[in-house]
């Protein structure tokens, strides 16, 4: 707050100067500004402070619009922080700089109340530069007053953005220099050059008659919000007598002299309302949106399930209650076969070229495994990894609750590529089961303490018409390999994953593909790396 | 009452469904690796309950159309990791200051600075001591699987609610892209009444949301009045799981992620004959001082294991005062310790004990 310097001005001097000192208090004021502490009867601004008339003019509008109970203040960190002692209304203060998004989060949350940004230079035109941009450009159905008086006032006297070139201040001691410190900003120009915004207006506590104009403005700004049209924006040139150093009345002069010449007085928008084409979104019940089903669930019901992958922008398709009804029915006749597996835990690593499915691999052997009521983890790499064009997965099968997801040792490795391969083939533990995805190793690749199995996993999923069936032929050899998981297990998942027909058969041959090709392509002792089978 | 039924889902979705689920139906929020999904799944599922889904300009902006909607009587979250969160802390003290009910997903990655994408818990001192400012407190979460990644959302925001303050759900990179099962009951939310909202309405014309007191007495009072809620969360919220806790020469305290590889740890000691338990803190703030103190009493050695050079080790040496030495075991830069690694930890500590 700005010190309280008072400058020694007559009431009449007020009135030659053609400003109505009006005596009467707008209903929409609190009675006495209880919570103010002391000088109950009176505001905390200075004499002569534009923001006096601002709140006046507000006042009196919401009033005259019947507004009072349905609006929401939003005061800034400035000297207007206290805005709240005055205004009869709801209230709520916020950070500096911030009030268009906290104003965001009030009106999204109350869209038929009127919500009002309430803010000054430093908080609108530096700090709050982003939210007051992006508010206006959302187009967020809320009214700004905006008090440019081209300084600091709560902290008593420096630059603000839009303090004028030359202007002295306590942070710009010899003037403000474009070179040093730019130039200040329009706000309202930049606001007007905006899509969404509805109403730009600048007006200016000058003169009576440019008063009547903000009246005028703040009005039109509130009826659109009341109206539901959108954003409007009021610029209001504002004096601060006690830091610009002048009684009340030189201030008001400097603002028609100084400022507007600077910041033109203009109506840059008035567009009317014209509504905009938005996507439909469905609406769904919760439980169908959080894939939880209604119906009874006992230790022996069918274990429902959804696309995993459901969430994925890249997968996108929403399912309607038609085809949720679908699913339904394909869940309702696969429930789980008793199974009891030969393994206490059950690890998988997948590894190989981003687009090769390696992490839809792994999720459909942690779906399988689930629906086999085992405990089941699936870990992925993520990020600039996955964007490098490599990708791996954990999966952790097990009949008790899994400690790390992490994969130290795993029992099996699919590796899609040489690649991987290379990096992970080590880590297989001792017994375990290198699946990999040519039809023989490397030439210089050493053998580790693992079995491996080299299958054209690739070469056989072109063969069937789709490339990107290879891991599925890999999932096919997986299960006939280890016998880890049910047959029948993944032919309900992938009826449940994949919804096109002609997809869903090119699936299905190709996990056939691969278990065929391990019953009868597959030596067994065969021992040939380079070039062969390896077992 | 619905049934429920088992669904593959990853941390980061369940999040929001656990949300959805506790009645939320406004998210605010701005992209990061590895809490994207959440936002993600939030811009998908939100709009078809009827909720709000909107990505903010950043995420200052995202904390205070939280601390906006939480004021007009929303309950309302967001998501971030590391770097969003440290823009956030100006908005989560204000959250704090003025008393107002929000959940706050941290998934936490490497730092400091940019770091990388991998999965740290280096956000310990900035989501547990507050890393805003002013005195308060932030409830803090730590979720260690897909499961608890929904159900600690959902009790994220009854605390939140029960205490008119932030509550943090807290994770790691690893939570929050795994994948597990998920069994999720449909219920009607409690969601309790708030009088005290600005809600554009004759009733809550008076209410007022706010942080300032000019006066060092009113602040003084008004933070007393936080501190006597703090106080009250200490005696009643604080959650903690144990394993293998008979018994035991030496403890391991770990959160999150890393409990899960200490539980494969004490597993794989257990194997070996060796007298390891594990406690793992599920609520960060309010801390299990006084669970810790009272395992401190059985075992001749703790060890604490986090992702990070140290952070919550602080805590555990406070509430063991001394009794036992409290050793710790760090990795950091994403690098998370395997459990053969922390299995080889466990040992030298309890040969050293012999």
């Amino acid at each position: 707050m700005a010190a309280e310097t008072k400058p020694d001005v007559k009431e009449s001097e007020i009135l030659a100067a053609g400003y109505q000192v009006s005596h009467s208090k707008s209903p929409l004021f609190y009675e006495k500004y209880e919570r103010k502490g002391e000088l109950q009867g009176q505001t905390h601004y200075c004499p002569g402070c534009g923001h006096g008339v601002a709140h006046k003019l507000i006042a009196e509008a919401l009033a005259d619009l019947g507004l009072q109970d349905k609006t929401i203040f939003v005061s800034p960190v400035g000297c207007s922080v206290f805005a709240y002692y005055y205004f009869d209304v709801g209230n709520v203060q916020v950070a500096h700089g911030r009030a268009p998004a906290g104003a965001t989060g009030i009106k999204r949350t109350h869209p038929d109340k009127i919500v009002i940004s309430y803010q000054g230079d430093g908080d609108l035109a530096a700090i709050g530069t982003a939210e007051i941009i992006h508010a206006a450009n959302r187009g967020e159905k809320i009214t700004v007053f905006f008090v440019n008086n081209a300084i600091y006032g709560m902290t008593g006297g420096q630059m603000a953005p839009t303090t004028l070139v030359g202007q002295r201040s306590t942070t710009s001691p010899w003037g403000r220099r474009p070179s040093n410190e730019g130039f200040p900003l329009h706000m309202a120009e930049l606001i007007s050059g905006l899509e969404a915004p509805v109403y730009v207006e600048r007006v200016a506590l000058s003169d009576n008659k440019n008063v009547m104009k903000a009246r005028k403005a703040i009005h039109r700004a509130l009826e659109i919000q009341r109206d539901g049209i959108g954003f409007s924006f009021v610029e209001i040139l504002s004096p601060c007598p006690t830091i610009w150093a002048k009684d009340p009345v030189e201030a008001r002069k400097w603002v028609a002299e100084t400022m507007i010449p600077n910041f033109p007085l203009n109506v840059f928008k008035d567009k009317k309302h014209e509504p905009v084409e938005n996507a439909v979104v469905p609406q769904r019940p919760v439980y169908e949106v959080l894939e939880i089903s209604n119906a009874p669930v006992g230790p022996d019901a069918p274990i429902q399930s959804i696309p995993a992958n459901a969430h994925d922008a890249s997968d996108q398709s929403i399912n309607t209650p038609a085809e949720t009804a679908k699913l339904e029915d394909i869940n309702a006749a696969s429930a789980p076969r008793p199974h009891v597996h030969h393994f206490k835990e059950f690890e998988v690593k997948v590894a190989g070229f981003g687009g090769q499915g390696v992490l839809l691999l792994g999720q459909l052997i942690a779906e399988m495994g689930m629906r086999e009521r085992l405990e089941v983890s699936w870990l992925p790499s993520y990020g600039p990894e996955m964007r490098s064009g490599s990708a791996h997965c954990h999966v952790c099968l097990s009949k008790e609750r899994i400690g790390s997801p992490v994969i130290s040792h795993p029992d099996v490795l699919i590796a899609l590529n040489e690649i991987s391969l290379r990096k992970f083939a080590a880590q297989v533990a001792p017994g375990g089961l290198i699946l990999y995805n040519r039809d023989r190793l490397p030439a210089d690749f050493p053998l580790p303490q693992a079995r491996i199995v080299c299958l054209p996993a690739s070469e056989i999923a072109d063969k069937l018409g789709n490339t990107k069936a290879t891991n599925i032929v890999m999932l096919g050899a997986l299960l006939e390999e280890t016998e880890c998981l049910l047959l029948e297990t993944a032919d309900d998942v992938l009826k449940t994953k994949i919804k096109k027909v002609a997809m869903l058969e090119v699936n299905r041959k190709a996990l056939a593909a691969g278990r065929e090709f391990i019953d009868n392509y597959v030596r067994v002792g065969a021992v040939s790396q380079p070039d062969g089978f390896s077992y | 009452m619905g049934a429920y039924m088992r669904q593959l889902c990853k941390g980061n979705v369940a999040i929001v469904k656990g949300a959805i689920l506790a009645g939320c139906r406004s998210y605010y929020g701005y992209p990061i690796t590895p809490a994207s999904e959440i936002a993600e799944a939030a811009a998908l599922y939100m709009p078809q309950v009827g909720g709000t889904f909107l990505q903010a300009e950043s995420e200052v902006a995202a904390i205070n159309m939280v601390y906006g909607a939480a004021g007009a009587g929303a309950r309302v979250m967001t998501a971030s990791s590391g770097p969003g969160l440290s823009l956030m802390q100006e908005g989560m003290s204000y959250l704090a200051g003025a008393e107002l009910p929000c959940v706050i997903v941290d998934i936490v990655r490497g730092g400091p600075g940019l770091g990388n994408i991998a999965p740290e818990q280096s956000d310990y001192f900035a989501m547990v001591k507050g890393g805003g400012h002013g005195c308060y407190r932030n409830l803090v979460l730590a979720p260690a699987s897909v499961q608890e990644m929904a159900d600690l959302t959902v009790l994220a925001f009854e605390l939140a609610d029960k205490y008119r303050n932030p509550a943090v759900v807290m994770a790691d990179g690893y939570i929050g892209q795994m994948m597990e099962p998920l069994d999720l009951e449909f219920r009607e939310p409690e969601i309790p009444e708030r009088p005290w909202a600005v809600k554009g309405t004759p009733e809550t014309r008076k209410n007022l949301i706010n942080s300032i007191f000019l006066e060092p007495d009113a602040l003084e009072e008004h933070i007393r009045k936080l501190e006597a809620k703090y106080i009250r969360a200490s005696q009643t919220e604080v959650r903690y799981e144990t394993f293998e806790a008979d018994d035991a020469e030496i403890l391991l305290v770990g959160y999150g992620i890393t409990s899960r590889i200490l539980r494969s740890a004490v597993e794989m000691a257990r194997r070996e004959g060796l007298k390891a338990s594990l406690l793992r803190p599920i609520t960060l703030w309010p801390f299990p001082t006084q669970a810790i103190a009272e395992a401190a009493k059985k075992v001749q050695k703790i060890l604490v294991v986090e992702l990070s050079n140290g952070q919550m080790v602080e805590d555990v040496r406070l509430a063991v005062n001394g009794k036992v030495p409290v050793e710790f075991y760090g990795r950091t830069g994403g690098n998370v310790p395997s459990v053969e690694e922390i299995h080889s930890q466990v040992m030298q500590r309890v040969l050293a004990l012999a």
